[in-house]
């Protein structure tokens, strides 16, 4: 069996992650209920004809694979993986306002278009010219995870090589409102949205759009090996404890060599007791979380990637990452593990290890 | 392949039948389930004809045992009954069970609900639970909630190679060792929103769907759900169960071309069906009938034909298209059709492609007219999509 590396990454998101910048200067987001990315220069990447039709989210992940496909220092690709929680959202709802605002007249095709959920899949094999595997990944909070545990068969068990993995969310006006009316979203208005302070009903909104370039080739530019990932959809609190232990065991790993976990703590009163319940068994890990400066949305965890491949490589840990304020272990860092949850499903670890 | 994967059960609902035996009575009759639409309201009523199924939500609510408000959508409807049926056919237990996984696939996921109350959802707090099940995901936690599976589900949406794509990720995670059984398959309920974007696409025939015809005009939507049941040979030899059929080989391939129109050649189509010969490790003389993918677009059927001249190099075996029985159900047509695949091997028997009358003038391909009888030991079976996705899977006794 091969071993899986990161071997390049392109990262979208709501702090300056675009350019090498390992949350040198984090943006303050703790008076705002929602986060939209920092948006980088299309121009650099995409025509501007092409920059004018396209939604925010293929926008995003054409810059994010191009960053990653040049970091890796590839041109072809044995695969590209998907994920995305809500699909083309700001295409669907382009199509629904004119569907029911006009009672089903004066439609074009473009927004139906857009709006199918592998559009970013089918726009970046296009923009290479590029025939091999191609999948989309819609499964709620599991998305990403579900295109890693794709691309790392592939890469582990297949013998595939440099496949395209990335997580995609975009954030659409009418539908944050619904999601924020059914308490998905925390309400407006709130006196500060510190999450680890102040637990209440939902979440902050996010989006990002982040790719990586899996391979079993360890080289240069190769940031971390991703050992395992392992996802099920539904579990209970009490359950969280054999949940990491039987992944934990099942790749040799103790729970003591867990240098660093990455909780996908979101400020949710409802849902944040999953990841107290981790935190507990971990005593001499560093406790890290991150949502509080990227917002939460369905293929988050991609950012929590992201963010490990870096801590790996540059054997720095941010600050501002820091869930306990309190200096543990200070030895190199080799395993980072990650849980994630959303609303108290699709629960996901990651072991991610250095190189 | 580096273990035989084999299906042990399946389960369908479709305009032809609620089942897997209504389906194959339907097919073995020539009856057809193409009609005006009835359960969807929509200003296009009149102008197009779908492949719908004749049941109200609520009928399908009654069938299911669902108690009101529950926030099924009508695709997670058709994908309850027909994963339950595959479940029950396989003879497998869901609850305790940790090495059992759901892959499921759809494209409209909640759509048929968010569209119904979507300029009223911020006033009228009773459709709110419908916003939860807007996403893909959603919809296959509350099947998976259903049939009481706890463990590995994901969902794909690949446009119309969705099921094809779902079927062979449950292939690979068998082979990986990841799972043991695992329900694959799709499910696509009719709504405004797929039937208009279709629409505007201008692709929608007005009348009967007729693939490889040189007159054809478009296609039919349909709606329904199909699942498989697969099993790794250490798991069904356990419980001595005797599979249905084996899943031979599959492929994924992208053609690259257009965002939603397929290149001339068929490329891609080419690219999948030589990839699934490989993985199988079989020759293309090896396939005794094609289940084409044959949506009766003038630009499907075109290149999905050149691809079948080219790899078959002009030697097409038996083919037809069951698209004109229950229209394109789009993410489910893979498994619909894997369904009537096994069906296939299983009766020895071919299905005709209903509507058909005059050979395309760019080749010289007729699709089976008749049901016919004859021993068949493999079959084709291809599924294509917007954003270029190829998908072939190949299915052997």
């Amino acid at each position: 069996m091969e071993r899986c590396y990161i071997n390049g990454m392109g990262c979208i998101s709501g702090q300056n992650t675009f350019e090498g910048d390992f949350l040198e200067n984090p943006i303050d987001y703790s008076k705002t209920n929602i986060i939209h990315v920092v948006k980088p220069d299309y121009k650099a990447f995409i025509p501007p004809a092409a920059i004018r039709r396209m939604s925010s989210g293929v926008k995003n992940s054409i810059v994010a694979s191009t960053l990653a496909m040049d970091e890796a220092q590839v041109k072809e690709l044995d695969g590209i993986i998907t994920g995305t929680g809500m699909g083309c959202i700001q295409d669907s709802e382009k199509f629904l306002d004119k569907l029911i605002g006009f009672n089903e007249q004066y439609l074009t095709p473009t927004s139906f278009i857009q709006s199918t959920h592998n559009t970013v899949g089918g726009q970046i094999a296009l923009k290479l010219r590029c025939t091999a595997y191609n999948f989309t990944y819609v499964n709620t909070g599991g998305s990403f995870q579900s295109a890693l545990l794709d691309g790392l068969i592939q890469v582990k068990n297949e013998g595939k090589n440099n496949i395209l993995v990335g997580g995609i969310d975009e954030i659409a006006e009418y539908t944050h409102k619904l999601y924020q009316a059914i308490g998905h979203i925390k309400e407006d208005g709130e006196a500060d949205y510190n999450i680890l302070e102040n637990r209440s009903k939902g979440s902050v909104a996010g989006e990002g759009a982040v790719f990586f370039v899996l391979s079993n080739e360890k080289k240069e530019s190769t940031s971390a090996e991703v050992v395992d990932t392992h996802i099920i959809n539904n579990l209970k609190v009490n359950g969280v404890n054999g949940f990491i232990g039987d992944f934990l065991q099942h790749n040799n790993t103790k729970l003591e060599e867990i240098d660093a976990v990455i909780l996908g703590n979101n400020g949710d009163i409802d849902f944040d007791l999953y990841y107290d319940e981790a935190e507990k068994l971990f005593e001499s890990s560093k406790i890290l979380y991150y949502k509080h400066l990227f917002g939460d949305f369905m293929t988050a965890p991609s950012v929590s990637v992201w963010l490990a491949s870096n801590m790996l490589k540059k054997q720095q840990i941010p600050n501002i990452l820091y869930k306990i304020d309190k200096t543990r272990s200070s030895k190199p860092l080799r395993n980072v593990l990650i849980y994630n949850q959303y609303r108290g499903k699709n629960h996901s670890l990651i072991l991610m290890k250095n190189v | 392949m580096k273990e035989r994967i084999a299906i042990t059960g399946m389960g369908i609902v479709s305009a032809i039948g609620m089942n897997a035996e209504e389906n194959l009575l339907s097919l073995k009759g020539s009856k057809h389930g193409i009609s005006k639409i009835k359960h969807i309201d929509t200003t296009l009523k009149d102008n197009i004809l779908v492949g719908e199924i004749k049941k109200t939500n609520q009928e399908l609510e009654e069938i299911l045992g669902l108690s009101s408000p529950n926030n099924f959508s009508r695709s997670s409807m058709f994908g309850a009954i027909a994963a339950k049926e595959a479940i029950l056919d396989a003879g497998i237990e869901t609850k305790e069970n940790t090495s059992i996984g759901f892959i499921n696939s759809t494209t409209v996921g909640g759509m048929d609900m968010v569209e119904r109350f979507y300029d009223n959802f911020l006033e009228k707090e009773e459709y709110q639970h419908y916003i939860e099940v807007h996403d893909a995901g959603s919809n296959t936690d509350l099947i998976s909630e259903y049939l009481g599976i706890n463990g590995f589900v994901t969902t794909i949406s690949t446009a119309c190679s969705s099921a094809a794509n779902a079927i062979m990720l449950g292939a690979r995670m068998i082979e990986s060792g990841r799972l043991d059984q695992v329900v694959v398959g799709g499910m696509d309920g009719l709504c405004k929103f797929t039937i208009n974007g279709f629409n505007t696409l201008m692709i929608l025939s007005d009348t009967f769907n007729q693939p490889f015809d040189e007159n054809r005009k478009g296609l039919n939507l349909g709606e329904g759900a199909a699942y498989l049941i697969l099993e790794s040979e250490k798991s069904y030899k356990k419980r001595n169960k005797k599979p249905l059929a084996y899943l031979g080989g599959y492929a994924n391939a992208n053609d690259a071309f257009h965002q939603t129109a397929s290149s001339e050649q068929g490329d891609g189509a080419f690219l999948a069906m030589k990839n699934a010969f490989e993985v199988a490790g079989m020759k293309p003389e090896d396939i005794d009938y094609i289940n084409a993918h044959g949506t009766a677009t003038p630009n499907n059927d075109l290149s999905e034909g050149r691809a079948m001249v080219n790899i078959f190099e002009g030697k097409v075996p038996q083919f037809s298209s069951t698209k004109p029985f229950t229209g394109h159900t789009l993410a489910a047509a893979a498994s619909v059709e894997a369904v009537y695949s096994i069906f296939a091997l299983r009766e020895n028997l071919l299905f005709p492609s209903l509507n058909f009358k005059e050979n395309m003038k760019e080749f010289d391909l007729t699709p089976q007219l008749i049901l016919e009888e004859k021993e068949i030991s493999a079959v084709l079976s291809n599924s294509f999509g917007f954003g270029g996705n190829c998908s072939s899977l190949i299915f052997v006794k």
